[in-house]
């Protein structure tokens, strides 16, 4: 390191691996991870989630899970919450629908209409 | 770099790793191995996240949920329920152990939780429980070393002496002596060397603070260094840890190796012509070490006794040179004062003591452990809702403020703040932050018995005030407890311990009857009982228990 201006490169470099333990707001995924969800392949969604963001560097976004809904026949469900709008729930979310609503939903923020089976 | 959807963050300070958190952490690794959750989950070792007596202690993030008192079982149970299904493991959650209500809802963290944490202020332990101790990267992250680059690119010598200063920041290794004029003595010598040290000697029974602040954040400290070093033209930092700290002295190495390669140590730190290097000694065990001048004299390899004092370190220290000795907590707030400025660092706190104060609570208290709070927060605050209490519901007798040289106070003074300046006028002391508490069930003459017998013990034998003095205040507290001692005794107790305070070449002597001239004030039924030949607790053993007719 030679200046101020590496170590500020260092620091955003360093940043994209703490901040899911940061304070602020982020953009929420959470996949329903009952047992119904697990059975209905929760897990292959979440995986394929989980490698959609490592493939395109969205740093900025926390997965989280959750237990069932009680609409275990749309599972597995995953909810998208972006900071100052409603959350949007979709259902039967295979591996392959996930990684378009990552980058539908997530990065150009196009709801995928049909998909959606509740807002809160 | 691999995105991770929750990060395991598993407490790795010295009291956890104790009970077994290393074990856990193989079995916890494992145990994701197990489930394929591998590439989800991310598990770091991390520094003390504060109650240490419910130990092992880990949180699991984004949600923030913090397990506590871990088996092997519970492991388990987090892995299958909370990091696979994403339910957070309810019982197992940190909460005060007085209380039983549940956890508020629609919140993942609970209640209990949320109100331990919430009293705390964290400046000093911003990153302990945070990041990876070990990781450069992760505390370059939290605005690491932003403080030490803008210091030396854009800002004087001078400067930085001013902006601590006008922080009003006072040494927190006890004294309280403002650390701003300190740096302001030595930054007016001229010298060909000059060095800055870090006091983690740290030897007040009770007090675990340095340990805990090294262990889970020693780039802080390097960072603090190294401002300091910057502010008073000294390119030599050296910081003297306690022999038994094993863990500390190796972080500490690692963490200077790792800033030694970034280039944030070395000759022409960021570009410019400013060169600090940091080497790491260990103490031999002697309490009297942590006194700066003691300190100074078993750095040079003589025997660790203090120096008559003027002239001062900053003036003529390590090898004659002028030299900053400062504590460890207190070189960990320089960086955040430096970011944020002295404005920010006086609106925490108090107007004379600003900023915070990091407690060792431990003794009769629920939750034992590592605290930071506000300077100004009252006794009661501190142990009724960060300490959670009592354990078994008995009464409050005394806390001793500022570990075995601090004094004692009754229950009177629970609504007393907690800050340099209140505390020395009452006899006590805020000094290294160990907070001991008495319940009710235990003998005054006894605990002091046992307070007496550690400085006779530690005394260095360099002057007769300390040596003749620390070891016949233990003879009559031993009598007292015996039921031998007289009224003159009692007499002489004041004498003596005024004669100390006043002639005892260093800190040792002077304030090593701190604790029992509190209590002669506070407690004198409890002495004049004990000359009666009774002790009211029933501690002492030759003793009759006071009875409620007489």
């Amino acid at each position: 390191m030679k200046s101020l201006e590496d170590l500020k490169k260092v620091r955003e470099q360093a940043r994209q691996m703490t901040g899911l333990r940061g304070d602020q707001e982020q953009t929420k995924i959470i996949v329903g991870m009952g047992t119904c969800g697990i059975a209905a392949g929760a897990r292959e969604t979440m995986k394929a989630i989980l490698d959609e963001l490592n493939k395109r560097n969205l740093t900025e976004v926390t997965i989280t899970q959750t237990g069932c809904l009680g609409l275990c026949e749309q599972e597995p469900i995953v909810e998208v919450e972006v900071p100052g709008e409603p959350r949007i729930i979709y259902g039967k979310i295979s591996a392959e629908k996930a990684r378009q609503i990552v980058s539908k939903h997530l990065v150009n923020n196009n709801i995928i209409g049909e998909w959606v089976i509740g807002r809160k | 770099m691999t995105i991770y959807r929750s990060h395991v963050l598993v407490c790795g300070g010295t009291p956890c790793v104790l009970k077994g958190a290393r074990t856990l952490k193989d079995l916890l690794l494992k145990e994701i191995e197990r489930y394929q959750l591998s590439d989800e989950i991310r598990v770091v070792e991390t520094g003390c996240l504060g109650p240490c007596d419910d130990g092992p202690v880990l949180i699991v993030y984004p949600e923030g949920a913090m397990y506590s008192k871990l088996k092997p079982t519970d492991i388990l149970k987090i892995v299958e329920h909370h990091l696979l299904k994403g339910r957070i493991v309810e019982e197992l959650v940190f909460r005060e152990r007085k209380s039983s209500a549940g956890a508020l809802q629609g919140s993942a963290v609970p209640l209990e939780q949320e109100k331990y944490l919430s009293l705390q202020k964290r400046v000093v332990l911003r990153n302990c429980g945070r990041i990876n101790p070990d990781s450069i990267d992760e505390y370059i992250a939290n605005n690491g070393y932003l403080a030490l680059g803008q210091a030396v690119t854009t800002l004087t010598s001078d400067q930085v002496v001013k902006i601590v200063a006008d922080s009003k920041l006072q040494g927190r290794g006890g004294a309280g002596f403002p650390t701003g004029l300190k740096w302001s003595f030595t930054a007016k010598t001229t010298s060909d060397q000059k060095y800055i040290i870090c006091n983690a000697d740290e030897g007040e029974p009770g007090t675990f603070k340095d340990r805990l602040i090294m262990e889970g954040d020693p780039h802080g400290i390097i960072e603090g260094m190294a401002i300091a070093g910057y502010a008073v033209g000294a390119s030599q930092g050296i910081i003297y840890i306690r022999g038994e700290y094993g863990l500390s002295i190796e972080r500490m190495k690692n963490a200077i190796k790792q800033a030694t390669d970034y280039g944030l140590l070395g000759k022409k730190i960021l570009g410019t012509e400013f060169n600090f290097e940091i080497d790491v000694r260990s103490g031999a065990g002697a309490y009297v070490c942590g006194e700066e001048t003691a300190l100074i004299e078993s750095l040079e390899g003589n025997r660790g006794e203090p120096r008559v004092k003027p002239p001062f370190p900053g003036i003529a220290g390590l090898w004659g040179k002028p030299t900053i000795v400062n504590n460890v907590e207190t070189l960990a707030n320089i960086a955040p004062i430096i970011l944020n400025g002295p404005e920010w660092f006086r609106s925490i706190g108090t107007e004379n003591c600003p900023g915070t104060k990091v407690f060792t609570m431990l003794g009769d208290i629920n939750n034992q452990g590592l605290v930071e709070v506000p300077m100004g927060i009252t006794l009661r605050e501190i142990v009724y809702e960060v300490g959670g209490g009592i354990p078994g519901g008995r009464g409050f007798k005394m806390a001793q403020t500022g570990g075995t040289s601090g004094g004692c106070l009754p229950s009177e003074f629970l609504d007393m703040p907690m800050d340099y300046d209140t505390l020395s006028k009452v006899g006590s002391a805020l000094g290294s932050g160990a907070m001991l508490i008495i319940d009710d069930t235990h003998c005054i003459v006894d605990v002091l018995k046992s307070f007496m017998k550690f400085f006779c013990h530690e005394s260095c034998g360099k002057c007769t005030p300390c040596r003749e003095g620390t070891t016949r205040l233990y003879e009559i507290v031993l009598a007292l407890s015996e039921g031998t001692a007289t009224d003159t005794e009692i007499q002489l107790l004041k004498e003596l311990s005024g004669a100390m305070q006043l002639s005892a070449l260093c800190g040792l002597g002077q304030s090593a009857p701190n604790s029992l001239l509190t209590c002669l004030n506070f407690f004198a039924d409890e002495f004049q009982a004990h000359l009666n030949g009774q002790c009211p607790s029933g501690i002492c053993k030759n003793l009759t228990i006071e009875s409620e007719a007489v």
